[in-house]
């Protein structure tokens, strides 16, 4: 079993910490997202994998070699760790063929080159300069010059922040495809959940300096550990519950829950605002509200509704949905559909 | 930030000579560089007290201390004022023929300060004092300012001068509120080089019979030959020199300043209109002035002085002599200067900023302190070297080696960060990085601290009369016996050989300063 795995990874500058104690396994060929807010330390990670910066303490293994255990320290040019920086950073005075090239050996070279110039669809633009290039194409070339030396792993600095919002989606999907057929493992650091989301088949929720969950971005948004893993990659409802017999007590009807959670009387479940529905008129589990925010996303609205005060009712909900649009003001009947997550 | 922290704990082999080589070279050319310091300190604290009570409260003291204040207040304001003026005209008004404006104001590098007192005062007998010293100087130094400054116009993006404009302001104001402080690191950058160096000039000050520390000084070692006492002036004027670097540290640090991909695009905000006379008026008078003067006078004289038998012979063997000196100065330079360079800017700590700041430090110190600095050391520690050409290659270094570490600096300030890192990703050892990357992308800057110290050094004076091995003659110190005797018809040639030999170095300056950003489009 090869792969990425860290262990109790602590580093920092000087006596400040900004990793603490951080554990995370990628399995080999995965990509991995690493979210967390900024300053959560999650470029420092990427830093410390790639060898740019040192452990305290920890293990970092890739495969079966140990990269970094806080006293035997791999150059981070034998690492065969692949770095995509946030702006590229490609070598100026080198043409594109020339930046690709940089990682390889003389012989076979240029083949490889060429090999990747397809890969990343800039044939017939090897002899440009990265200043003669668009944003989205120094991208492609930074990840091909990442790509041509055949790294075990790759680490992806977000590499889309300086893309205009068009272009990032485009490029982030070609990446996302590329690293696939290329079968190469990768970790990509952002602070943004739909990236995260849309991109990895891993993530990891990154919170001062430690992992606070990881998990597929469907176990992740929809059985997050706590509230604020839930509100990091997304919008979340909290309610208030009483816990009984594996199901949720709420102002809302008695919801069924996705997770195993002891019996408790104060207890806090989490709603995504795709299972908030709004009718016309009041049914059985349905709790009256006023809408007080609506606007239109273009897929879909969304809709943010106040309840009446009360001891287990919300205060406030956000509901998406999908057609005909209330007024502001109007009286809606809330209902909560499908299950609800136990957040601890 | 940019890279690791020294490792803590036990480190393997690998890792350690990452580190330790890099910090390791910096320090010991720090030292090197310092040892005139040293010097400077030992010999003053052999006077003693008692000695320095006495020399202090000479009234030549005070005196001093308030020419050198005087007169390096109004030279750098005076350079400050035209070089930013003469760049935001350049480089962002619709004034015509910008080219040759360029070089124009930048040629005056070439005329050697003591050249250009001796134009003036061969010319103009009246012209000699303070007044005398300010216009020689500022003639001499403003480029230093201009070129800077013109370089960060032409590199900066007008968007913020745009924004100001759609804000309703006006170009004066918009001048005044968004032009000038975008270029304060380079004012001020500009302004710490002409004060340092108004410190430590020696023969035009001598020529216009004005009084300041390094002449004193240089009557202290020559006449007296007292060391201890000279040693003591010399202190102070390095407690000057700390003092305007420590203001330069306090007025803003100068860290990278990032480089992002958009270069200037050149598009001139403000139209002069009726104000083109006078722009165009007020630069050709600094031309004139700065330029004209030197030229009539060089002109004038190997005319006047070719009636006498012009020693062709050996003018071309000094030429040859300073040649030699000064490339192998600037060699020794450059190639000393890349680590600490380095050092500095890839580890932003205290550490590295001090070792820095400690390498300009030399600078401040008098040509005749650091070449009795340097005999000193080899009468003292190396005595088969004394009077030796290396000594002289030495002297030139140790005054010589902040141009070349400015200039490299200046370089890697443009290297996109986070390269280095990248090719050591890529499997690249740290020498061949350094070889397969960092060299080659300042491989301008290393061009121009090849010239500037080799243009510098060829026309250097004060060191060289001391340190130069017995019979050897360079341009300068041929220069220097004439003017002494008053025979300018002589001294015309070795001025006009100077004055020539530099001009091909400032070209290169110039255009290594200001076409930076257009490198590599034209290749």
């Amino acid at each position: 079993m090869s792969g990425l795995s860290i262990s109790g990874l602590h580093a920092g500058h000087g006596r400040t910490g900004i990793l603490d104690g951080i554990d995370l396994a990628v399995p080999n060929g995965a990509l991995a997202c690493v979210l967390g807010p900024s300053g959560c330390g999650k470029s420092t990670l990427l830093r410390v994998i790639a060898g740019f910066h040192p452990a305290k303490s920890g293990r970092i293994m890739l495969g079966d070699r140990v990269l970094d255990d806080g006293r035997l320290r791999l150059p981070a040019e034998r690492r065969r760790v692949g770095y995509v920086p946030q702006d590229g950073a490609l070598f100026p005075h080198l043409s594109v063929a020339g930046n690709i090239g940089f990682g390889l050996s003389r012989g076979g070279r240029r083949d490889r080159v060429a090999e990747l110039v397809e890969l990343v669809g800039l044939t017939g633009l090897e002899k440009r300069y990265p200043h003669q290039l668009s944003g989205g194409q120094q991208q492609r070339v930074a990840l091909a010059r990442a790509l041509a030396p055949q790294p075990e792993l790759l680490l992806l600095d977000e590499p889309f922040a300086a893309l205009d919002a068009a272009l990032r989606t485009e490029v982030r999907a070609e990446v996302a495809a590329m690293l696939r057929r290329a079968g190469t493992t990768a970790i990509l650091v952002t602070h943004d959940h739909e990236e995260a989301l849309t991109f990895a088949d891993v993530i990891a929720v990154m919170r001062d300096g430690r992992i606070a969950q990881t998990g597929t971005p469907d176990a992740l948004y929809h059985r997050p550990a706590d509230a604020g893993v839930a509100r990091f990659l997304g919008e979340a409802n909290l309610l208030a519950a009483e816990i009984e017999n594996g199901s949720a007590r709420t102002a809302f009807g008695e919801l069924p829950l996705t997770n195993a959670a002891h019996e408790a009387r104060n207890a806090m479940v989490m709603v995504r605002p795709r299972q908030v529905r709004l009718a016309a008129s009041a049914y059985p589990g349905t709790v009256k509200a006023r809408v007080a925010h609506c606007h239109f996303r273009g897929h879909d609205y969304r809709v943010e509704i106040v309840t009446a005060q009360g001891d287990d009712l919300p205060g406030r909900l956000i509901a998406y949905i999908d057609t005909a649009p209330p007024q502001i003001g109007d009286t809606v009947h809330v209902a909560i559909h499908g299950q609800a997550h136990h957040c601890p | 930030m940019r890279n690791p922290l020294p490792a803590l704990g036990p480190a393997p082999l690998s890792r350690c000579r990452a580190v330790g080589v890099l910090p390791l070279l910096a320090f010991a050319v720090v030292a090197v560089l310092a040892l005139p310091l040293v010097f400077v300190g030992m010999q003053a604290a052999q006077a003693g007290w008692a000695e320095a009570g006495r020399l202090f409260s000479r009234p030549l003291v005070g005196t001093l201390v308030w020419h050198t204040v005087e007169l390096t207040a109004a030279v750098t304001s005076a350079c400050v004022v035209i070089g930013f003026g003469a760049a935001y005209l350049l480089e962002r008004t619709d004034l015509p023929g910008r080219r040759w404006w360029m070089v124009l104001l930048a040629l005056p590098l070439a005329v050697p300060e003591f050249v250009r007192g001796y134009s003036w005062v061969s010319l103009f007998p009246a012209v000699h004092g303070y007044w005398g010293a300010v216009l020689v100087m500022t003639c001499s130094l403003y480029p230093l300012v201009f070129l800077p400054v013109a370089a960060t116009l032409r590199g900066r993006h007008t968007a913020a001068e745009e924004v100001s404009r759609s804000l309703g302001h006006g170009p004066w104001f918009t001048m005044w509120r968004v032009t000038l402080p975008l270029c304060r690191p380079a004012l001020t950058g500009g302004a710490l080089l002409v004060s340092l160096y108004l410190l430590g000039e020696y023969g035009a000050f001598a020529m216009l019979r004005y009084t300041t520390f390094a002449t004193a000084i240089y009557t202290e070692f020559q006449l007296g030959f007292d060391a201890a006492s000279a040693s003591l002036l010399a202190l102070v004027l390095v407690g000057l020199a700390l003092l305007l670097l420590g203001l330069d540290a306090a007025t803003g640090r100068r860290g990278r300043i990032a480089v992002t991909g958009r270069a200037g695009n050149g598009s001139r905000l403000a139209r002069l209109g009726r104000w083109r006379i006078a722009a165009l008026a007020g630069l050709i008078g600094v031309v004139g002035i700065s330029l004209g003067v030197p030229c009539y006078a060089l002109g004038y004289w190997l005319i006047k002085g070719s009636s006498t038998t012009l020693p062709s012979a050996s003018v071309f063997g000094a030429t040859l002599t300073t040649l030699g000196y000064a490339f192998a100065a600037a060699l020794v330079s450059t190639v000393a200067a890349v680590p600490v360079a380095l050092y500095a800017w890839r580890r932003d700590t205290r550490l590295a900023r001090a070792a820095e700041r400690a390498a300009y430090v030399t600078r401040a110190l008098p040509g005749i302190a650091v070449a009795l600095s340097v005999v000193f050391f080899a009468i003292r520690y190396a005595q088969p070297l004394y009077q030796q050409p290396p000594l002289l290659v030495a002297g030139y270094v140790i005054l010589y080696f902040p141009l070349a570490l400015t200039a490299i600096r200046g370089a890697l300030a443009q290297v996109p960060p986070g390269v280095e890192e990248v090719a050591r990703s890529l499997g690249t050892r740290p020498t061949a990085v350094l070889l397969r990357v960092t060299l080659p992308l300042i491989r301008p800057g290393l061009g121009a601290a090849l010239a500037m110290v080799a243009l510098t050094a060829s026309t250097e004076l004060t060191a060289t009369l001391l340190l130069r091995p017995t019979g050897t003659d360079t341009l300068a110190t041929r220069f220097w016996a004439y003017t002494s005797g008053l025979a300018y018809g002589a001294a015309a040639p070795y001025a006009a050989l100077m004055t020539a030999m530099s001009v091909p170095s400032v070209l290169l300056l110039t255009r290594r300063t200001l076409g930076a950003d257009h490198r590599v489009e034209t290749s």
